[in-house]
Order: structure tokens, then sequence, then C-alpha cells
């Protein structure tokens, strides 16, 4: 099972693709940024404290667990943001652009 | 008369506190009391720096004390207070030029206080600090600066100050305090009573209340600081950092702690209210808050903060404290309105006032902190 | 006098009645909504391109749906509506929103707050796995997006939700594995009377769990979580639960949607410096509210489930009636017939809720029994040992101290998710009454902010 999400229907929207971690993703449009990942993959980041991998909690914007990063650095809340065509999407937090040897 | 010790201490912040570790280490039984619980409002709700530069230049023998305590803070409280060594930097922007030279000044009279300022400008400063934003112009680096968690400090303090005897009275409000023949005699709201022959007043903003009990008013005015978190992110960023700026609106400053969130603070104070017990963050400091810290450093501007809030803090016209023996009453003493700075002097507030306390004097210079520079 | 400035937050059914209230009575009343459309989580709208019909998606409460929805579309150009908004504070008659990096400070005479409802969750050890689900989450994956939450799931927690979700799943051919319910079938017995306050509402309920059986999946009543098992890497590959006679059993599962009904977000109210009185019922801490929704603080009205979890139907009723409540102070309408008659349907719900909550409880015997290692607080992190090792250390008791010290809460989610139960857990390792464990101080944001808020480069 590579999947984690189980599509149930309304496969007929039109497709695009974006790149998740480099690679291109297939969805559909409507598809929330939460549900092209996990239709796809098993997990969206990783727990800062802990071992474990996280696929989001809620779905509906309260719980924060499902922020994943654009490659440019920008923060998008997986749930509650549309997939779109374009979007380069990474799943690991992208190490701080400032490092300091002070 | 629900208890006597040889001192009583009002005000269970970071002063207080650690005032009643170090008494208790001169021998000194002793009573501390508080209103809500240890640690609460300005000792707990500030930024956190541990910083010596750009204080008062008479406040660096205190703050050297201090920082002696702060190092060695895990062995002498047992607890973790997240004391970080790691640096602190002040900046200023490239619009004011003439401040670098004050940064010179600073640092040269720094030297002879015994603090090492390290000037940066131009590459070096971009090179050792690449986070800042190109409005920065200069920098002074304090190497042995650092910052720590004002939410476990202040109680880290006064448990370890139970653990070797004191009393620690919480929920305790004290609504009356004098002097009744030999003994201060304090009451607290529900009635009860402590006595002892030394009062200790470490009540920040609720200072006055007390002081004025003895005729020793000061103006006192309570505010809250302006403070922000983000979410966690890899941790990069070891110094904290500050701007040097004659406007209150640039004045930002943050922080990142070792699990990887960034404290923001600064740009402007809130209100707070010492009767109610509240102070609020409003929103738009907030939004002048973040608008600073993305001119400070840019990079910021990717991440979300995920909380606010305030505390209470008394502020005093030339944010000095008071500090010292009382001018009009023996064996009261005070030391509060540190005036949104005293979290680094802290625990050398507390062991300078043990010291005053037990042995009646102090090295450290104490002159410009006297109540009696209000009198009227 | 200019109109008075009406500001509606949420779009769910509370918030599109009182805004129909209003529009109705001449104003333009501004809703600020989070979501990308109206319709709130309950009767979320799917977005275009999706063309399930409205029985499809909303079951019994399809033409309840339906109507919310016709009702917000008739007066759509009639209000300032601002969806994709975060209400992130409240200061000064004011209400500050972010959109993006937009940001703007809205002044109110009257702020009508709907916020809506989060799922209430009880910890068990693994919940930080991948696959572990809120059970409103569940439905919205399945509501909004015609996904399930994974290959196999089980439903676990307690409450109506439980059973609705379960069998929409069903319903839409998803593989549901088990319905583990932690409250015993008696407490449904010793509930009825109150739950007889909505018969037809009872009886679809009762339908739910009878399709659940004849669909072949497993229902057990009065089950006690042990334990989400899984791998850090992968998520969560089954759990295991005692039945009610004690034996443990263990499930297979890729996915768990989980919570024990819900909790209001009263995050808002908060902010607006409004009183709050614990009800001993839910066991929560409520904004304070008169009959007709009014808050402790003027010219703030409190409805739907973010005041008190009434459900979607007093959701419309209360949200109605403190639009009426706010018109008649602002002397505008007096219609005192409707407002009675809008009382009595909310005393209605009430009724039926009490009744829910009791044939429903919530476990709060499973947060004192949490394992030391599970964790508690999934933002930070903190373990339910973490917790009791700073309550023997400090001897925090209180809900906001114990935070300060131990983290618990102080997360992305500002205790969403874990505040309710690390109080329950708190008050059991003290030994004191819950209410004198207090309650989490709302701080804003409300939701996470940029930093690049404001920013119009």
């Amino acid at each position: 099972m590579s999947r984690r999400f189980v599509r149930l229907g309304e496969t007929d929207r039109p497709p695009l693709t974006l790149h998740v971690d480099g690679r291109p993703v297939e969805a559909l449009v409507g598809d929330t940024l939460m549900v092209a990942l996990l239709a796809h993959g098993r997990t969206l980041r990783q727990s800062e404290f802990g071992p474990e991998a996280r696929a989001g909690f809620c779905l509906m914007g309260a719980c924060q667990d499902c922020w994943v990063w654009t490659e440019t650095g920008d923060r998008l809340r997986a749930c509650s943001t549309l997939a779109a065509s374009g979007q380069r999407i990474v799943t690991s937090q992208p190490e701080a652009s400032w490092p300091t040897h002070a | 008369m629900s208890g006597a010790s040889d001192v009583i201490i009002v005000g269970g912040g970071l002063m207080g506190s650690s005032a009643a570790l170090f008494l208790r280490g001169h021998g000194m039984s002793v009573t501390l009391l508080e209103t809500d619980l240890i640690g609460r409002q300005a000792s707990g709700t500030n930024f956190g720096n541990v910083r010596r530069q750009g204080r008062a230049m008479h406040q660096l023998p205190l703050a050297n004390r201090a920082i002696a305590i702060w190092r060695k803070s895990r062995e002498l409280l047992g607890a973790d207070v997240e004391y970080l060594q790691s640096g602190h930097i002040r900046v200023c922007y490239r619009e004011r030029p003439e401040l670098v030279g004050a940064m010179e000044e600073y640092a040269d009279q720094a030297r002879h206080e015994g603090l090492d300022l390290e000037l940066l400008s131009g590459n070096a400063l971009r090179d050792k600090f690449p986070f800042l934003g190109a409005d920065v112009l200069a920098g002074s680096y304090s190497a042995t600066d650092g910052h720590a968690n004002p939410r476990l400090a202040a109680p880290a303090f006064a448990r370890a100050a139970q653990k070797l005897g004191a009393i620690v009275h919480e929920n305790t409000k004290i609504v009356d305090a004098q002097k009744l023949g030999e003994d201060f005699v304090v009451t607290a709201a529900d009635g009860r009573r402590f006595r002892a022959p030394i009062l200790l007043v470490t009540a920040g903003a609720w200072g006055n209340a007390l002081s004025s009990q003895f005729g020793e008013p000061v103006p006192i005015m309570p505010r809250g600081p302006n403070m922000s978190v983000t979410e966690p992110v890899p941790y990069a960023i070891l110094p904290a950092v500050g701007v040097m700026t004659p406007l209150e609106e640039e004045t930002v400053y943050f922080r990142q702690v070792a699990r990887g969130n960034i404290v923001l603070g600064g740009s402007t104070r809130g209100p707070s209210f010492p009767d109610a017990y509240r102070a609020y963050v409003l929103p738009q400091n907030t939004v002048s808050q973040l608008k600073q810290i993305r001119r400070l450093a840019p990079q910021l501007g990717k991440l979300n903060i995920i909380r606010v809030w305030s505390g209470i803090e008394g502020y005093l016209p030339d944010s000095q404290p008071v500090m010292g023996p009382s001018a009009t009453t023996s064996g009261l003493y005070y030391a509060f309105g540190f005036s949104g700075s005293g979290f680094q002097i802290g625990p050398g507030v507390g062991e300078t006032m043990a010291e005053i306390i037990a042995k009646g004097h102090t090295d450290i210079p104490i002159a410009p902190y006297s109540v009696a520079r209000f009198a009227q | 006098m200019a109109d008075p400035r009406i500001i509606i937050v949420g779009a769910g059914p509370a918030g599109v009645r009182a805004a129909e209230a209003c529009v109705q009575a001449g104003l333009r009343p501004t809703i600020i909504d989070e979501g990308r459309r109206d319709g709130g989580q309950i009767y979320r709208r799917q977005p275009d391109h999706f063309t399930r019909p409205y029985q499809k998606l909303y079951g019994t409460e399809a033409g309840r749906a339906q109507a919310v929805h016709q009702a917000f579309d008739a007066i759509r150009d009639r209000i300032d509506y601002r969806p994709e908004t975060l209400v992130w504070n409240i200061a000064d008659g004011h209400i500050w929103t972010a959109k993006a990096t937009a940001q703007e400070a809205l002044p109110f005479d009257v702020l009508i707050l709907c916020t809506g409802a989060t799922d209430r969750l009880m910890p068990v050890k693994g919940w930080n796995f991948a696959g572990a689900y809120s059970l409103g989450g569940a439905q919205v994956a399945l509501k909004s997006q015609a996904v399930s939450i994974g290959h196999r799931v089980v439903f676990m927690g307690s409450g109506p939700l439980l059973y609705l979700v379960a069998s929409q799943y069903v319903e839409a051919g998803a593989d549901v594995a088990a319905v583990l319910d932690t409250s015993p079938f008696t407490a449904r017995v010793k509930a009825l009377p109150d739950l007889l306050a909505m018969p037809s509402v009872l009886w679809n309920g009762v339908r739910l769990t009878q399709a659940l059986k004849r669909a072949g999946v497993a229902v057990h009543h009065g089950v006690t979580p042990v334990e989400i098992v899984g791998d850090p890497h992968d998520g969560l590959g089954g759990l295991r639960f005692r039945d009610r006679g004690g034996t443990e059993r263990r499930i297979a599962c890729d996915a768990v949607a989980m919570g024990h009904h819900l909790r209001p977000e009263a995050q808002l109210a908060d902010l607006a410096r409004c009183a709050f009185a614990f009800d001993p019922l839910t066991r929560q801490w409520l904004a304070e509210r008169d009959g007709d929704g009014r808050a402790s603080v003027a010219g703030i009205y409190l409805a739907g489930d973010g005041a008190k979890i009434l459900g979607a139907r007093s959701a419309e009723a209360s949200g109605r009636l403190a639009a009426l409540a706010a018109l008649a102070d602002l002397g505008l309408t007096s219609d005192t017939g409707e407002m009675e008659r809008l009382r009595g349907d909310v005393a209605t719900y009430a009724r039926f809720a009490r009744g829910l909550a009791r044939a429903f409880p919530w476990p709060a015997q499973q947060a004192a029994a949490l394992p030391d290692e599970a964790i508690l607080c999934r933002c930070e992190g903190v373990t339910a040992g973490d917790l009791r090792a700073v309550m023997r250390e400090t001897g925090a008791q209180e809900a906001n101290r114990a935070k300060a010290f131990s983290r618990v809460g102080m997360g992305r989610c500002q205790g969403r998710y874990c505040g309710l139960a690390a109080a329950e857990l708190i008050a059991a390792e003290a030994g004191i009454p819950i209410e004198q464990v207090g309650r989490l101080r709302g701080q804003a944001p409300v939701k996470p902010l940029t930093i690049a808020i404001g920013d119009d480069a």
C-alpha cells in the first residue's frame, strides 16, 4: 500500500499535475493538497519532536498537523489549500536558509 | 499569626524567588508571599534575554554577578531553565549611521566593566549572521550573553528556595503591611497575617502599593511586553538579536530556542491592568512587530506565529528599578520596577538583596536605584 | 444614525441564519469565514467539478443542508461575504482579519460568533501515528473530497458522529473494519427520556446502527481502547482494545477515525473577554450567554455549536435567535413571538443534547489511565508521563501552569486536541475536581498567522 487515501468516486474531474519532492504527481481539479499527496503517498511531513511521520489529523484547518512547504520555502496547510498545476511541494522541512556559524 | 520568620518577601517573581534562595544561603528564615502563582507576570512573560550589553554602565556589575549565577543555574536549581550562552547581537540600521559611534563608545566603556563586545559590519556581519536584512548596517556582538526560558526560571528559583527551607505561599494577596514595634506585620486578603523584622518588597508593578504604605510612593507605570512565538523550525539562529534605535516601534528582538521556535518581542508595549490581573497584546502591536521583524530578518517572513502573550510589568520614568533600603523605615527593602529589563539581572538582584539584608552592605553599586530619588 | 455594523463570524448553519435575519431587517451584515465556501463543517459544500447529489452527501439531513445553502445563495448579494478569511484577534470593538497576507481591522457594533466546533479527542497510545484522524476529519474527507482516510478503517470513540460517519463510509463503499464505542449500551437506555425530545433524530440513529450491522460491520459497545499500533515511518497498522467483557482484541487497519463528540471553538469569545462557566455535564468550559445568545460582553452574541454543542438544527435556530436578539437590542425589530418560538426550539434541542451527552459520556477515566509513554499533546510530542513528571516536580495543578511547565497545549493547535484530556489527567493525578484545573486561556492568533501579514511588497 503506497497510498493512504482511497478515492471512492468523483474521479471524472479534470486531471492536473503537481510536483512533490521533485516527482510529478497526478491529481484531480478540486483535490486539496492533502488529498493529492495522500492519494499517492503515505505521509505529509515529519514530526518535529518524535520519530514518526505525520499525515494530518483534523482536515478542517484546526490541528495544524498538515503544513507542507513549497520549494521556495513558503508554508501551505495541505488540508485547506487546493492542489494546482505547477505547484512544487516538499514534504521534508527545508534546512534553514540562514546557516550560522557564530 | 500565620507565620513568623526573619524575612518576609512580598512578590514571587524572579527577584523575590532568587532573594529567598540566597537568604536561605545566609541562614535566614524566609516567607515568600505571592498574590497568584510564582513568576507568572513580568518574570514569566518577558522575552528571556540574558543580555548584558545595552544596559546602563552602572548596571554591569550587577549583570556580571547575575551571569555567574545563570552559568551555574542548573546545579544551583537542580532544574534546567534552558539557559544558553549562545551570544547576543545588537544591530543598527543604515539610516542611523550615527549609532555606530554610540556602539563603539559603549563597547569601550563596557570593556572596563568586563564585557567584551565585537563590532561587526559589512561582510563580516553578514557572513556571521546571514539572516540579517539589507537595512542592517552594523552590529555589536557579545559572545557571552544569551537567553533562558522565563516560564521556568522564577518557579525553579522558588522551588530551590523551598527545598532549602523557605516557606512559599502562593495565592496570597497582600492587602496591608505595617511596622508594629520591631516587626513588620503583613496581612493577606483572607486575613492571614505574617510577621518578620525584615520586609523585602519585590512586587513588580504592585510595588508602589506597598512602598506608599511607608510614605514612599513611586511613579510606577504598568505596561506589558508584546511577545509572539513561531512554529518550530530547524535550530539555526544561535544568538539573541535586537535592534538599537531611538524609535520604540523599531525596537524588536528575537531568539530561537533549541526546540526550534523563534520568540519575537518588542516594537511597542501594551496596556496591563494590575488590579484586574490581566495584560493584553493589542493586535496592532502584533502587526507592527511583525513588520519590524521582516525588516530585521526578512527570511522570518516565511514563518507563522502560533501564539502571542503579554504580562504585567512595572516601569519607572528613568527605566531604572527601585532597589535597596527604604529611606523611611528601617528593616524595609525594595527591589521592583525593573522596567522591562529585569530578567538577566534578576538572580543578581536576589543575591545582592540577600547580601544587603544579611550582611548590611554590598560592593555592587546600587545608588542609582535609591527610592529616595522619587521623594518630593 | 448610520446602519449598525454587524459582523458574523462563521458561515455554517448558525451564521447563515443569523445573516438572513439581518438581511430581512434591511441590513447588510459582514460574514467572515475560513472556508472556501459557505456551509460550515456540517453542511460543507463540495468543490467545483464534484457532482454528488445532496441525498448522497448529507443523507437524512439533505433537505436541511440544501435549505441552508439556498438561504445563503439568496442573500449572497446583500451581504459582505469574506471567505478564506481568518479572524485572528479581537480588541477594542474591532476584529482583526487575515486573508493570505492581507490584513484588516473591521469595526463592529454587533459581533455574532458562530464559530462552530471541532472534535473532542481522548488520546490513545499511538494516536500520533499517520493514519489516525479525527472523526470530523474522516467525514470531511468523504463529504468534501470523496476519499476514505484509509483502505481499512476503524471508527473509535463515542457520540452520534461515530455511527453517522461509519455508516456514510459503508454506504460510499469504504472498508469499515469495526465501530468501537467506549460508551456502554446501558447509558443509551438511561438517556432515553431526553433523547425522546427528538424522536425522528433518535430513530435516524437507530437506523444507522442497524445499517452498520446489516453491512456486517462489527459494532462493540463499552470498549476500552488500549493502543494504536504502527510504524513511525509508515503509520498505523492496527489497534488493540478491550471489549466490554475485558477480553483484549486486535484489529488490523491502516486508519482510525477517533473522537468523542464535539467541543466548541470558543477562542474568539475568549479573546473578546467573554466570561466562561464550567458545564458539569460535558465537563467543558463554555462562554456564558443568556437564552437568546447574549454574551457577558455587550454587543457580543454567541450561537451554534461554537457556544454549546447542540447540533446543526439547533445552530440554525440559535443563529437566527441571536441575530433577532441583536436587532432587538439595537431597537430595530421586536418579533417577540418568533423569538419565543425559537427559544422553545433551542430548549428542545438542548434536552436532546443532554440525552446525547448521557448516552455517549466522555470517558474521563481514560485520560487518567493513559500510560506514561502515550503521547498526550500531538503538536509538542509531550507524553502523559512527561506531564505527570512535571506535576510531581513542580506541583502544577492549574491548566495554564501545567502548560507553561510541560508544553502540553503549547503547540500549533493551541490545545484544541489535547487540552480537555490533559485537564482530566491533571485532575485525576492531583485528586481535585476538573473545574479546579481551570481552562486554557485563549491566545491570539486563533490559527497560525503569517509573519508576512500586512506585507504589501
